[in-house]
């Protein structure tokens, strides 16, 4: 089945989307889903940098086995709308992790919108989900995260959890944070929290106080801030990239 | 070295600075002492050029130069430190990260070489040392989950490593027990205490002032220095109170 319309916002998943992009994007992208089966007892890590000057979309569909485990782990620095989804389904004691990064503000037609859309469906008794998203954005730019978690009625002993802090560099820049919670089991433990903020200004003076300039102590307060995202990845060299990428696109933002 | 003439400051719309006038001279380290809402903090943050204070009126020159012309990094590149009264805490940020960065921009605008991580990490480790403090420390997040004390300990540190030619300490001594006092006061005394340098403490007690030893006490009262004399001056304060020595 293929699609033949693009949605609207009023769908719920495409309620912050910005729709001229998809547009550009063509009907045809909504129908590209990778698909990643990780079969019981195994584990895959992915890490993706998005960050062409075309609007992209990326749709994963996961499937987990028993005590499988994903990771996934998105530096989202675009330079036009893009959009990542992950679609989880975990069986009995799987895991799944995502850290992701939006980063960016404006191009040449103003602010660009970059997202995160994840659905995790725990399926099965005791599968664990972690998702960390930080957002940093400048110049009428938006970053969002839906991210919506379903428990099935058995899936006894789930622990689910959803983290959202969005840091904003200047006034017209936004996020927004949308946790959709469907739990039908009764003994689980889900959490979900959002902030939104501006740079910490007492840190940043300390910081200048100590000699670093406007920009060096920017970019260190923003990696630290976004460092949550990639700190369940082990792999250094790939947490590198991601950070590496994340922090090149601060380049050019508002001090 | 640090020449304030006639210096007018306000926060907000309230005037706290009103002609505060005083020089110190390279080789002095000169106590600011003054009662509660003197403007100690004030002249400090204006010192360091923290946002949201104004000057609306009279000069600082360090070094020869305009001071207030400058950024708050470009004043620490010049040589100036300013010791917080309250340290912020940077989570995420190693205070090895911070102060190698800190350390390096600094000697980039002064044009010289950076220094390599094993060079910074002998020079982090000698300072660390003088004022006590373990290694492990410097390799936490700036000041999280610090004790009082650790963070102004940490601030001595910071400041040894930084090597600078001025430093203002603003009530590093608040929230220092007996034996973080004298190693503190200690440290002041083994970084700063040469003839090419120069301090101003700022400072509610005496006690810190057993330990390092200053030249010159003055005091501050109504945004302005009211009196200036030698270390007896801060005797008579702690033995008579602010009131009968301004009188």
């Amino acid at each position: 089945m293929t699609t033949a319309t693009l949605p609207t916002r009023r769908d719920e998943a495409w309620r912050y989307a910005d729709m001229d992009g998809l547009a550009r994007l063509g009907v045809a992208a909504l129908d590209q889903w990778q698909t990643v089966d990780v079969p019981a007892g195994t584990s895959v890590t992915r890490c993706l940098v998005v960050g062409s000057d075309a609007p992209e979309l990326h749709r994963f569909r996961v499937t987990l086995g028993e005590g499988a485990t994903a990771a996934f782990f998105v530096t989202n620095a675009g330079g036009d709308y893009t959009r990542v989804e992950v679609e989880v389904r975990l069986a009995k004691g799987a895991h799944f992790e995502f850290g992701g990064v939006t980063i960016g503000g404006a191009n040449e037609q103003g602010g660009v919108t970059r997202e995160f859309v994840t659905q995790v469906v725990h399926a099965e008794p005791e599968a664990t989900s972690n998702q960390t998203v930080r957002a940093v954005h400048w110049a009428g730019a938006t970053g969002n995260f839906l991210g919506e978690i379903k428990v099935a009625r058995h899936a006894q002993k789930t622990d689910a959890a959803q983290d959202f802090k969005g840091l904003l560099l200047e006034a017209g820049a936004s996020a927004n944070a949308v946790p959709q919670l469907e739990i039908f089991a009764d003994d689980v433990k889900c959490a979900h929290g959002a902030t939104v903020g501006a740079l910490d200004e007492a840190a940043r003076f300390y910081m200048m106080a100590r000699g670093l300039d406007p920009a060096t102590a920017q970019r260190l307060l923003v990696q630290a801030f976004i460092g949550d995202a990639f700190v369940a990845l082990e792999d250094e060299e790939s947490r590198e990239t991601l950070l590496d990428a994340a922090l090149a696109a601060l380049e050019g933002a508002k001090l | 070295m640090l020449e304030i003439t006639n210096l007018h400051a306000s926060v907000g719309d309230k005037p706290i600075l009103k002609g505060l006038t005083l020089s110190v001279p390279a080789g002095e380290i000169h106590a600011i002492m003054g009662p509660n809402g003197a403007g100690k903090s004030t002249l400090s943050n204006v010192l360091g050029g923290k946002p949201g204070y104004e000057v609306t009126a009279g000069s600082v020159t360090f070094r020869g130069e305009d001071l207030l012309a400058l950024d708050p990094h470009e004043r620490a590149a010049k040589g100036l430190f300013l010791g917080f009264q309250y340290p912020v805490e940077i989570p995420g940020v190693s205070n090895v990260q911070f102060l190698r960065e800190a350390l390096n921009s600094q000697r980039k605008a002064r044009g010289e070489e950076p220094l390599s991580g094993g060079e910074f990490l002998k020079l982090a480790k000698d300072k660390a040392g003088l004022l006590k403090m373990d290694m492990e420390m410097l390799k936490r997040q700036v000041n999280v989950g610090f004790s009082g004390g650790e963070k102004k300990r940490a601030e001595m540190v910071q400041m040894g490593i930084l090597d600078p030619a001025f430093a203002v300490l603003d009530e590093t001594d608040s929230g220092l027990d007996i034996d973080a006092l004298r190693i503190v006061g200690a440290g002041i005394n083994s970084i700063m205490r040469s003839p090419d340098k120069a301090v101003l403490l700022i400072t509610h007690y005496q006690r810190l002032l057993d330990v390092v030893a200053p030249d010159k006490v003055s005091i501050l009262a109504g945004g302005r220095i009211v009196e200036t004399g030698g270390p007896e001056l801060a005797l008579r304060l702690e033995a008579e109170g602010y009131d009968s020595v301004m009188a």
